[in-house]
């Protein structure tokens, strides 16, 4: 190999590993600058209003940024419910909303209101079921199929529209928009174990940092 | 420069490193590129990749398929600077819900924006090709 051909590996090197270097240097800013948000602000992670499931007094909270119109909140969804089940006694899932597609506030006030008729679960199960036939990237989402599927789920419909118009669940989603801003959440879904973020995206990571402070409490 | 083949190589840091930089702003950093910068690194990101195996075989023909890029990146990159100096009325491109090229939310190095990068990194690259052309014709 002459030395031409070895420059051009060299270069070659350096840049993909100055660019791995600014990567990892640059997600671990956001991470702690996140982490840091969330511990001088710590009220901001879970509202009266929020859904919480799993035991109340839990030692660890997943406070999850959730958007009922977004494909990888879906595609986790069954993740942090394993981990749930997983561990019964010492995890509970808060949920907050972070409507960042179009027609998401108007899911968010509909699963608050079901929240209030006391069947969020089964209707939050049918809303993502239902996802990919009413949220589309294209165009306006088709609310009355997300609707329609909460309804056969057991909403009352009529009562939930009503209540979608009211002050309070306009206040509720101001609430909601107005936390994730201060937290720096950019991306849904976005997960805080105990206040701690993950290092990167991944279900995998998820499961270790719940592991990870299951552990501590347990201690 | 005794050799025209560091003209070259200096050409293709150019282009791995706006293309890196491109990639981190992108891909890292989470902005999404407007359309006037996707029609940018079309034509950036091939000159990585051509100037990269022209320079690893000392090939001359590497410059001349790479030059075309480059004088395309530099109308691009003129055209958006133009845009976000506003020389350029906004009003001649059709917005839709996508990200506006004309309200430029980055800049880096206290002010340096980034259309005056592309530009630069296009216009420093189409010297050094044109250069190194000239110093290898027969």
């Amino acid at each position: 190999m002459n030395i031409k051909k070895l420059t051009v590996w060299t270069v070659l090197g350096i840049i993909v590993i100055a660019f791995l270097f600014g990567m990892n240097k640059y997600q671990r800013g956001v991470q702690k600058s996140q982490e840091q948000k969330a511990a001088e602000q710590d009220s901001r992670l879970v509202r009266m209003h929020s859904p919480v499931f799993g035991p109340q007094n839990a030692k660890v909270t997943i406070v999850e940024f959730f958007d009922p119109a977004c494909e990888a909140c879906r595609a986790f969804y069954p993740f942090v419910k394993d981990l749930l089940r997983q561990y019964p006694n010492d995890v509970r899932l808060v949920l907050r909303y972070a409507p960042f597609h179009q027609g998401s506030s108007e899911v968010v006030k509909i699963l608050d209101a079901a929240k209030r008729q006391g069947n969020l679960l089964p209707v939050l199960e049918a809303v993502l079921q239902a996802q990919p036939q009413w949220a589309t990237h294209h165009g306006s989402p088709r609310l009355e199929v997300a609707y329609q599927a909460a309804e056969a789920a057991g909403l009352d419909l009529q009562k939930a529209l009503n209540d979608a118009q009211t002050p309070q669940a306009e206040a509720m989603l101001k609430q909601e928009v107005e936390d994730l801003t201060s937290l720096e959440v950019k991306k849904t879904p976005t997960f805080f174990v105990n206040g701690r973020t993950l290092a990167s995206f991944g279900p995998d990571q998820l499961a270790a940092l719940v592991a990870e402070e299951v552990g501590k409490s347990r201690k | 420069m005794r050799h025209p083949w560091f003209l070259l190589l200096l050409a293709w840091l150019v282009a791995s490193a706006a293309t890196a930089g491109a990639l981190f702003i992108g891909e890292v950093m989470g902005m999404t590129p407007c359309v006037l910068c996707w029609y940018q690194r079309i034509f950036m990101f091939p000159l990585a990749i051509i100037l990269g195996l022209a320079c690893f075989a000392e090939d001359r023909r590497g410059a001349i398929y790479a030059l075309p890029l480059a004088l395309g990146g530099v109308a691009m990159a003129l055209y958006h600077t133009l845009l976000v100096a506003g020389v350029i009325p906004k009003g001649w491109i059709a917005c839709d819900a996508g990200v506006s090229c004309a309200d430029q939310k980055l800049e880096i190095l206290s002010g340096i924006q980034i259309p005056w990068l592309s530009l630069a990194a296009f216009v420093m690259i189409s010297i050094l090709l044109l250069a190194y052309l000239r110093k290898t014709s027969k």
